[in-house]
């Protein structure tokens, strides 16, 4: 009783009742609704017939290559993107509005036109293909073409999660450590990553979802072969929709896990965001 | 009284929030009023069909909307959809509201029939198993043919990138898959572990697999992939008229007589009021006028005496065999491209 | 900032170096080829390309979508950053995850979530049938113009939420607190208190939805069938492309780089409120 009459006084500001009936109606009416009217397909199976959908070689495969894929590019992402963030916060430099403003092109640019493009660009007969295959490496149809179509789509999330930290940081901070004589590496690994990491996580988090999911961008530059392993989640998913038996169970069951995937991730994302959180106010 | 005050909030607290959601909801909705069908004198048709007919229908609907004026003086409009044939007929089922399909194979509209939408009799429906128009499978190599491709044996040797579309997410690809298989089937006398074998080998020298006929076209013509493209003759005859300098066209020695079918979606229609310009719109097909339409967009007419105008565009001495060869659309789907069967036997070896 | 650009070392020109590479090759490139290949043909092709019918009507569909997408998404925002940064309350965490979903969803399941609800399979059909009966109209909420402004909804409904709850959360509540302490009410406080803060990161949220909105295409290719109907920019591109002849890529690239246009206007935009935003602070 006491902590619940705490509770209430809290709450000086008006207006709770009113967005939380707000929020939840329209996350329900746009979102939760839907999303639940096509998982409850899945549940039209029975949980070994489920099981055994989901442990089929192709679509572990397949979620093994999403996973896999979204992970390097996520990685590739923190360390160019904390660069591009980096660079763009301390730095003077020609140019460096455009690149600021320039960051959130993979938002806006449809996917189907990315992919088109990427597709192009790096295959043996585009320019970027061409430069990579003097060094062996085969761009467009291989896994390494869909980790770079998911570096490009997955760029804005780390470098937008970072900068507003790093701007927040002051430079006092790193020269005190440079004073006190700690190298520059030091300081980086013991000064600046423990501050930085909440929001490089952060940005991992979301770049990894959002790659795990992804279709348009890769589905031009994958090759979708299933002995290459270059066949991702959302491309199976499709497969089952399209093909000649319109398999609307299965495809339910695949969109399943990989949506509990994603809610892990993103519930991982926040409650990294709450402890950084925590940390600052005290 | 405590709870009664805490009542009325809420109650007044959840009406708002109710009137909020109804007034978003007519916003998002209000904008949109679709028009509505069939006004006095302009009726609206929609034709969902699949990639490879957009530019036959660009021409063949104003052709039809002059006969049907004509005719009937009432003006038509024809909205088109294209896309895969399978993800077309599924839009459908969802809730497209399409008139006509005019899709890539018939088991994409036994779907659509099974689902109660449309006549289950609709194979009958229309002249020739109600496929207006017929194509093939054929081979499109690069200028010069220097993997001296001539037939199907060809593909399967070392060294020879294939670009074929994925038969599990594409219906026109399931055409060329079983083409090879006749092909073997006749070349080992029905020895299936032998037929397998070299279908398995061909499907090895796939380099990229596409999820459509186009982004296969695509990959092979714009990106410069692979040596040779298993197409239909109407998308291996337009590359060809597209760029005439860089391709040839194999025609293998046995092929599959591809036959996209066409109907009218009954409930729909019914419920638009459009049973009978649907009904004509499809009949159409089969005119003089149609039909030369049709074999100018290099699909192969099924009028015997048309067809044979187009002598110089079609390898007529070609042999074909059939879908009922395969015991039917739904029997070939059940042995070849379900899950776990030989498809993804041969494949995942 | 001056400090800094006298005592630039090698290192320094290093990583910029590195970084502005890294930008230019991911970023620029697709960018260039995309505008070079739209005006390989010439100027003329181009612009028949972007006043094509069908281009037009596109461009209608999208701007609609985009629209109300931005208006619901905005609202939203704001309730729901409101909620989030102004209160403590049990499920906070989750509900704010599950605010974030559309971020991670694949389209895929996105465009097939309102089909399954409101299509012809869906539950929702009756309900939708007996709102058109009362009110003697004929909407469809799938398959047609309200079904893409919903699919576009679906994809960009957490965006401005997402850039407020950080500004407000910054804020804290004590300002909030005294003017209702000094007996203001909601809108007040919000409109005279809050808003002066969070009018940046407002329009910042704006713009970025408004953006993903103009690109969205996997969502809206489910449930828009319909050329020069129901198509946004993007599928429109997507046909375009599909129809393989020579010409019909370099048209489809010319809608892209009407797109990419679009974008960056927005994103130039973006960057002026964000200059602005921060002299003002």
């Amino acid at each position: 009783m006491s902590t619940k009459r705490r509770k209430r006084r809290k709450r000086v500001l008006p207006g709770y009742g009113l967005t939380l009936g707000i929020t939840v109606a329209m996350l329900s009416m746009f979102i939760l609704i839907p999303l639940a009217s096509v998982l409850v397909y899945s549940f039209g199976m029975s949980w070994a017939e489920f099981w055994e959908l989901i442990t089929r070689p192709n679509v572990v495969q397949a979620f093994a290559t999403s996973i896999g894929c979204a992970f390097v590019a996520a990685l590739v992402n923190c360390i160019f993107g904390l660069l591009l963030a980096w660079v763009l916060v301390r730095y003077e430099f020609p140019g460096k509005r455009l690149m600021d403003g320039m960051i959130e092109l993979p938002f806006a640019l449809p996917t189907a036109v990315a992919g088109i493009t990427l597709s192009r660009m790096y295959s043996d007969q585009g320019v970027l293909g061409r430069f990579l295959e003097n060094f062996g490496i085969q761009a467009s149809y291989t896994r390494v073409g869909l980790t770079i179509a998911l570096v490009f789509v997955g760029i804005p999330f780390v470098v937008r999660a970072l900068q507003p930290v790093l701007t927040k940081l002051p430079d006092t901070f790193e020269e005190a450590s440079t004073m006190l004589g700690a190298g520059r590496f030091y300081t980086f690994r013991r000064v600046l990553l423990p501050e930085l990491m909440p929001a490089l996580l952060t940005g991992f988090g979301l770049a990894l979802a959002r790659g795990i999911g992804e279709y348009g961008s890769v589905i031009y530059i994958s090759g979708n072969s299933e002995k290459e392993g270059t066949q991702v989640v959302s491309y199976l998913i499709m497969q089952k929709l399209n093909s000649g038996s319109v398999d609307y169970e299965g495809a339910a069951a695949i969109a399943l896990v990989l949506l509990l995937l994603s809610f892990l991730l993103l519930l991982f994302v926040n409650l990294v965001q709450i402890a950084a959180g925590k940390r600052t106010q005290q | 009284m405590n709870t009664t005050r805490k009542w009325k909030k809420m109650v007044k607290r959840s009406s708002a929030v109710a009137l909020t959601a109804l007034l978003l909801m007519g916003s998002v909705t209000g904008c949109g009023t679709k028009q509505s069908k069939g006004d006095s004198d302009t009726i609206t048709l929609t034709n969902v069909s699949y990639d490879p007919t957009r530019e036959l229908y660009e021409e063949y609907n104003p052709l039809f909307a002059k006969y049907y004026e004509e005719k009937t003086n009432k003006k038509v409009e024809i909205t088109q959809s294209h896309g895969g044939s399978g993800s077309q007929a599924r839009s459908v089922l969802e809730g497209n509201d399409a008139d006509v399909v005019t899709l890539a194979l018939a088991h994409d509209i036994t779907l659509l029939s099974e689902a109660g939408l449309i006549d289950s009799n609709w194979i009958q429906e229309f002249e020739s198993n109600s496929s207006p128009y017929t194509s093939t499978i054929v081979f499109l190599v690069r200028k010069g043919n220097e993997k001296g491709i001539k037939d199907w044996g060809d593909l399967t040797k070392p060294g020879v990138e294939v670009i074929t579309p994925d038969p599990k997410s594409s219906g026109g690809a399931c055409w060329n898959f079983l083409a090879a298989w006749y092909y073997a089937s006749r070349t080992y006398n029905g020895d299936e572990s032998k037929i397998k074998e070299f279908v398995g080998k061909l499907y090895d020298n796939v380099l990229v697999m596409d999820s459509g006929a186009r982004g296969a076209t695509t990959t092979f013509v714009e990106n410069g992939q692979g040596d040779v493209l298993i197409a239909w003759e109407n998308e291996a005859l337009l590359t060809l008229e597209e760029y005439p300098e860089d391709y040839e066209m194999v025609t293998p020695s046995i092929s599959i007589k591809a036959e996209p079918s066409v109907a009218i979606v009954d409930e729909n229609a019914e419920k638009n009021g459009t049973q009978e310009v649907a009904k004509e719109y499809l009949t159409y097909l089969y005119s003089d006028e149609a039909q030369k339409l049709i074999g100018e967009h290099y699909y192969r007419p099924c009028r015997e005496e048309i067809l044979n105008t187009f002598g110089d565009t079609f390898d007529l001495n070609i042999e074909l065999c059939t879908i009922d060869d395969f015991g039917g659309w739904d029997q070939a789907y059940k042995d070849f491209f379900a899950d776990g069967a030989i498809f993804d036997e041969i494949y995942s070896k | 900032m001056k400090k800094q650009k006298e005592r630039k070392t090698i290192q320094q020109w290093l990583l910029i170096g590195i970084s502005m590479l890294f930008f230019v090759v991911m970023l620029v490139f697709p960018l260039i080829e995309v505008l070079y290949r739209s005006l390989k043909e010439g100027f003329e092709i181009y612009i028949n390309a972007i006043t094509a019918q069908n281009t037009l009507s596109a461009l209608r569909v999208t701007l609609i979508a985009a629209v109300v997408a931005v208006a619901v998404s905005t609202f939203f925002g704001l309730c729901a950053s409101w909620l989030l940064t102004k209160f403590e309350f049990r499920g906070k965490q989750a509900l704010s995850t599950l605010i974030d979903i559309p971020f991670s969803i694949s389209p895929v399941i996105a465009g097939l979530a309102y089909i399954m609800t409101f299509g012809r399979m869906g539950w929702a059909l009756p309900f939708v049938e007996w709102v058109n009966d009362l009110f003697g109209t004929d909407i469809s909420l799938v398959f047609s113009v309200p079904g893409v402004v919903l699919a576009t909804i679906f994809v960009t409904l957490p965006f401005v939420s997402r850039e407020l709850i950080p500004v407000m959360q910054a804020q804290g509540t004590a300002e909030e607190e005294a003017a209702a302490m000094m007996g203001a009410k909601g809108f007040t406080i919000f409109r005279r208190v809050t808003f002066p803060h969070i009018r940046w990161g407002l329009l910042y949220g704006i713009i970025l939805c408004a953006a993903r909105a103009f690109g969205e295409f996997g969502a809206v290719y489910a449930v828009s069938k319909a050329r020069g109907k129901t198509f946004t920019l993007p599928l429109e591109i997507d046909a375009l492309y599909m129809a393989g002849s020579a010409d019909s890529i370099t048209q489809a690239f010319a809608v892209s780089s009407l797109l990419v246009l679009l974008a960056v206007v927005l994103l130039i935009l973006k960057q002026l409120v964000e200059y602005r935003g921060k002299r003002e602070q």
